[in-house]
């Protein structure tokens, strides 16, 4: 399973990237491969705070819901529109699948690097 | 504890990711996934494990006499070789299961049912037995596969002669013969496709497996598992105990009308259905004209008002779109009306529409 070393990730199986004080977040190979095909997101829109360890949408499989929890406080800046119209690209392209950027953060969850995450999920 | 179908470990080498169903432990889904198991049986063939269903052997020279009175459906023209489809009710007209009948022969009947129901279908048949009638629980002595697909029949041709093949959609041949392996082949299913159920001695039931497999693989056969057996036979149209109907939702209100026989002189449960006239609910197709997806237990509207709730839901691999079926007031129940359906707080714009919502082409 692939987890960049680029990128943070969370214990609720987020990922995290970077892009100077903003930051975009997805969900992780091992969450896609886990929940299976998807096939609907449910985001915040642009402008909505969102608080780390709340969640910020959900993403839904053929056959459940999961929640997806935003790892930092701040506010959305962009949504990922491509996922709402097909959100088995998730599964294709975890790490290029961004759900939403958020700005002006607040605060940040205790997040991993790679090989924590890895060893986290027994991968 | 969860117990094992004779093909436990056929589905762990093959990737299966387990669940707890019915009582037993099962595939959700194989390494391909849900959607791309729901292709398959639409476009070639899937191979399913059902080896959970119940198997209950109703035999005496009173048999007939028992189903007719026990189910809602009509046996008395039921011929050897034959299966029918029926409801069995309570006295007060909810559903107890819903079943296949086959006629073996002359006072021997092979009924299957629901795996999670087959002990107490099991006690309320013996509860509700009659002198001239045996009765035998034989659910762990058999296995059954599920074989769906347009490719079904081609792929059962390359193992099983002609003859042993059932030409008519619900008929049964019991003394098949699978490669030297003693089977029974009916022509029904789950999945809304042509396809067989096969049923044999447990212990046959891996060998059986394999050999569909290899002799299926070069026709698009893959192996397929719960989650895409759900989404087929929503697509089309089949309602699934305890959620379409269940000990509160009567088989009139479900729209198993054709298989409820109310011409016969008398059943468990033919009084409290002929009260229930007009019928205050009945089930409905919803497509999801707006954005969402449907699942069980959710609230219907229309401008406002309760309506009624779905009873299952999912996004469809096939149309490619969201679905459900509800339970609403009959009132309210007009096809192509638009309806809102509760999905966690956010109204999602629904159609009624009428089932199945995929049926295929002969």
């Amino acid at each position: 399973m692939n987890f960049p070393a680029e990128l943070k990730y969370s214990k609720d199986d987020e990922w995290v990237r970077y892009d100077g004080d903003d930051a975009y977040v997805g969900i992780t190979d091992y969450a896609q491969s886990e929940l299976g095909d998807l096939v609907f997101v449910n985001f915040p829109e642009v402008g909505d705070e969102v608080t780390a360890g709340e969640p910020l949408g959900d993403v839904e499989s053929v056959k459940a819901v999961a929640d997806v929890f935003s790892p930092v406080t701040g506010v959305v800046l962009e949504i990922n529109e491509d996922l709402l119209d097909d959100a088995s690209l998730i599964n294709s392209d975890p790490y290029g699948s961004w759900f939403i950027k958020v700005g002006s953060i607040s605060e940040t969850d205790d997040l991993m690097s790679a090989d924590e995450y890895a060893e986290y999920r027994g991968q | 504890m969860e117990k094992k179908t004779p093909l436990y470990d056929i589905h762990i080498k093959y990737g299966g990711k387990i669940v707890e169903f019915g009582g037993f432990l099962l595939p959700v889904q194989y390494g391909s996934g849900v959607k791309a198991e729901h292709m398959a049986v639409r476009t070639h063939c899937g191979l399913f494990d059902v080896s959970h269903m119940g198997e209950i052997l109703v035999q005496g020279e009173k048999a007939k006499d028992y189903l007719n009175m026990l189910l809602t459906n009509d046996f008395t023209d039921l011929k050897p070789g034959g299966a029918s489809y029926s409801p069995m009710c309570y006295e007060n007209g909810g559903t107890v299961d819903d079943l296949i009948v086959y006629m073996r022969g002359e006072n021997d009947y092979f009924l299957v049912v629901n795996a999670a129901n087959t002990e107490k279908d099991f006690a309320w048949m013996c509860d509700h037995k009659i002198d001239g009638v045996e009765l035998t629980n034989a659910s762990n002595e058999w296995g059954q596969v599920a074989l769906q697909g347009p490719n079904a029949d081609k792929i059962l041709h390359k193992i099983v002669d002609d003859k042993y093949i059932p030409a008519g959609y619900y008929t049964c041949i019991f003394d098949g013969d699978f490669r030297g392996i003693p089977v029974m082949i009916s022509r029904t299913g789950y999945t809304g496709e042509d396809g067989f159920e096969i049923y044999m001695p447990a212990d046959k039931a891996p060998e059986v497996w394999e050999t569909l497999v290899e002799e299926g693989k070069d026709d698009g056969l893959i192996p397929c598992a719960l989650g895409a057996r759900d989404t087929l036979r929503l697509e089309a149209g089949m309602p699934l105990y305890g959620h379409e109907i269940t000990e509160d939702i009567s088989p009139k209100t479900s729209g198993l009308g054709f298989a409820i026989k109310m011409s016969k002189p008398d059943f468990i449960g033919k009084a409290a259905l002929e009260a229930d006239q007009p019928l205050k609910q009945r089930r409905v197709g919803l497509k999801v004209t707006g954005r969402g997806i449907l699942r069980e237990h959710l609230d219907v509207y229309r401008d406002g008002k309760l309506i009624g709730h779905t009873t299952s839901g999912t996004f469809l691999p096939y149309l490619g779109n969201s679905y459900g079926m509800a339970i609403v007031d009959t009132a309210a129940r007009e096809i192509g009306a638009p309806c809102q359906v509760d999905v966690r707080g956010r109204m999602v714009d629904c159609e009624m529409v009428a089932l199945p919502f995929y049926k295929r082409s002969k």
